[in-house]
């Protein structure tokens, strides 16, 4: 042990003998390791954010959706309330009713649907430009629906009050609009927008109420939004005949299977089709959950694969330096063996060398990779994994040992009187 | 001459090395026989080629003939694995080279507490040992020194001290004077004749009369064989350079 003690001080000894390329050669691994925290830090905390989006949608809602005849076309889960807007199709546009208000009441059966809580129908109007005094602005979601939409989606009104089941069959153009929406049009916090008339589309609506805010999620703004009854918005925009989507809330998280089923079976009967040949899907937070963490792990494999490639590199960079070492320093193995070392005292101390550049290179970079993931970057907060901390680490100490022994065993391996003749 | 009862240091029977295979062949040693008692000081002459430093190479256990034997204070080395002649090359042997070979941007203290390092002598002790060593040969004040900053004579008197700091029942030095001005070799060759008389066995390679005649006996090789044999004093005699 002491010999080995030994060779780790003439390992020393040789790391700060050249410090440029002892630097140098650390900065290849130090790169290589915080990279792969970085990268796999953004990884997981795009999925966090992922997950906290969907999360916030409400683990016992499902949404209906049409799609043309199991053809492709709109397939599942594009109409997600909330989910960045992939379903806005416009009522104007004339197609096959394949959802309508009916289909919705019929959801609300006791029999048939016992785990079926509550429902909204929706319609989404497009390309909704609200002006007022002489303000305008791009709505990015117009949804028309019934109140209990406001309900099983969490919105809340901050100021005014929300509409009711009678502003639903009256027809009346009332609206609640998004904080952002409120804000652009009156400016300030948007409070001077309430009680007001504003034209959406050219269209008067009041505005009854201003949502709570509910902040960003993602990139996505989910206050430039703008709810209105679902009649009101026939009449107006939209046009009649089917709905957009139909949002269901199932009794609670556990029944959502159930109620997917009980939908599914109701919906069949209704159209006429069997699940083969459904002009509808059914999709729930937990299967967009699903399919978005799948991906985001990909992404996260991905960012992965190629700070470990940029690791491996580091980690070459380290075998190409030992062997130069060791050619330059034959002259001096040969001497260190005439002198009596082993075999072993040479390799240890190469190997501890290599190793010393390595760690050095990645605790360095754990430093860099743990003070970088604490930035935004690229619109995603990294959350840490501590699992890449210590592989990374760990991978850096392996590359020096695997690099490294090479060069070591050539040094070792040098015939004392082979080395000493070397110039 | 009267049987020693010691076992020689050195032992050489029909020690051949050849390099090279068909037209290459090189006899680089042609059949030497060699007996070196304990406390002898021998002089290796030779011109060039004649295969002295093969001969040292192999009595020195850094490399091995191809035919022939060779006992080194009695044992032998055709035994010996690649662990056996390391520990015998750092427990048995002093190698002082033509060029130095000490290791660069390390201290003389350092230098000298390699072989010791190699050994698994505490720190402690090989500091003490290694001083003792430079005391010796008169570099006490220049410790902390690196090899750049010492002179070729300074640099050769750090190398003896490394080599005699092991207490080695051999003491092999290749040409140590090669690269050295008079004044240098003459402290080097002090340092000798101090060390043979201290008891030391002590070989020594060279083209110099003058280094020659200061050892007891003086060997000349010619293409590979012993052509010349000399005793100038005897084994327990101290060395002629002190005697004048
Ligand atoms: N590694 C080798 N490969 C081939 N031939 C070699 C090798 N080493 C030595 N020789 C040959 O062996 C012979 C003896 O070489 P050696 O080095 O022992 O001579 P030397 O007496 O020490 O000469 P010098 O006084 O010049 O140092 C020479 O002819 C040399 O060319
Ligand atoms: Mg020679």
């Amino acid at each position: 042990m002491s010999r080995f003690a030994e060779a780790a001080r003439f390992a020393v000894r040789g790391v700060l003998g050249n410090k440029m390329r002892s630097a140098l050669t650390t900065l290849g691994i130090l790169i290589g390791v915080a990279a792969v925290i970085i990268l796999v830090s953004v990884g997981t905390g795009s999925s966090a954010a992922v997950s906290e989006q969907i999360s916030s949608l409400g683990s016992n809602t499902l949404t209906v959706s049409s799609s043309q005849g199991g053809g492709g076309g709109r397939g599942g889960g594009g109409g997600f309330p909330g989910m960045g807007g992939g379903s806005v199709d416009s009522g104007s546009q004339t197609r096959l009713a394949e959802l309508t208000v009916d289909d919705a009441g019929a959801l609300l059966d006791d029999e048939l649907a016992p785990d079926v809580k509550a429902v909204a129908p929706t319609v989404s109007a497009s390309s909704v430009t609200a002006t007022y005094t002489g303000a305008s602005h791009d709505v990015s979601s117009f949804t028309g629906t019934t109140p209990s939409y406001l309900a099983i989606n969490d919105w809340t009104v901050s100021a005014g009050s929300a509409f009711v089941d009678a502003d639903y069959t009256d027809r009346e153009r009332v609206a609640l609009v998004g904080v952002t929406v409120a804000e652009e049009l009156a400016g300030g916090d948007g409070s001077d927008l309430l009680d007001e008339t504003v034209q959406f589309n050219g269209v008067e609506y009041s505005v009854i109420g201003i949502l709570s805010s509910k902040g960003t999620s993602g990139n996505q703004d989910q206050d430039d939004v703008v709810i209105a009854p679902l009649t009101a918005v026939q009449d107006t925009l939209t046009g009649y005949g089917s709905v957009d989507a139909i949002t269901v809330q199932a009794t609670s998280a556990e029944t959502v299977d159930a109620a997917q089923a009980e939908i599914e079976d109701i919906l069949n009967s209704r159209h006429k089709t069997t699940s083969d040949d459904a002009d509808f899907s059914v999709s729930n937070a937990s299967s967009f959950l699903e399919a978005a963490t799948s991906t985001t792990d990909t992404l996260t494999v991905l960012l992965g694969a190629v700070a470990a490639i940029s690791l491996l590199v580091g980690g070459i960079g380290v075998m190409n330096i030992m062997l130069v070492t060791v050619t330059e320093r034959t002259r001096e193995i040969g001497i260190r063996k005439a002198i009596g070392a082993q075999k072993f005292d040479i390799v240890s101390q190469f190997l501890v060398e290599a190793v010393l550049l390595s760690v050095f290179g990645g605790l360095m970079g754990v430093l860099i990779g743990v003070v970088g993931s604490q930035f935004t970057i690229v619109g995603v907060e990294p959350v840490i994994e501590p699992y890449s901390v210590v592989l990374a680490f760990g991978v850096s100490v392996l590359i020096g040992l695997f690099f490294g022994l090479y060069p070591a065993n050539r040094a070792a391996s040098l015939r004392p009187i082979d080395a000493l003749r070397y110039e | 001459m009267t049987v020693v009862a010691t076992r020689p240091v050195i032992e050489v029977r029909s020690l051949r090395k050849t390099y090279g295979l068909g037209d290459t062949e090189v006899h680089a040693l042609a059949g030497v026989d060699l007996v070196v008692e304990k406390g002898d000081y021998i002089a290796i002459m030779g011109a060039s080629g004649s295969g002295k430093s093969t001969l040292m190479n192999i009595i020195g256990c850094l490399d091995v003939p191809t035919t022939g034997q060779y006992l080194l204070d009695g044992v032998d080395t055709r035994r010996l694995d690649e662990r056996r002649q390391a520990l015998v090359r750092n427990r048995k042997i002093g190698f002082i080279f033509q060029s130095f070979n000490l290791i660069a941007r390390t201290t003389a203290l350092a230098n000298v507490e390699l072989p010791m390092a190699y050994a698994g002598v505490k720190a402690a002790d090989r500091r003490s040992r290694a001083q003792a060593a430079l005391e010796r040969v008169g570099l006490g004040e220049r410790l902390d020194h690196i090899p750049s900053q010492l002179s070729g004579g300074q640099q050769q008197r750090v190398a003896v001290a490394r080599a005699i700091v092991t207490n080695p029942v051999l003491l092999l030095a290749d040409e140590p004077t090669g690269a050295l001005d008079s004044k240098s070799t003459a402290d080097i060759l002090d340092l000798f004749d101090d060390l043979s008389r201290a008891g030391r066995t002590l070989c020594v390679i060279t083209h110099e009369d003058e280094v020659a005649a200061r050892a007891k006996r003086v060997i000349r090789l010619r293409d590979g064989q012993i052509v010349m044999d000399e005793r100038v004093a005897g084994i327990h005699q101290p060395p002629p350079g002190v005697a004048r």
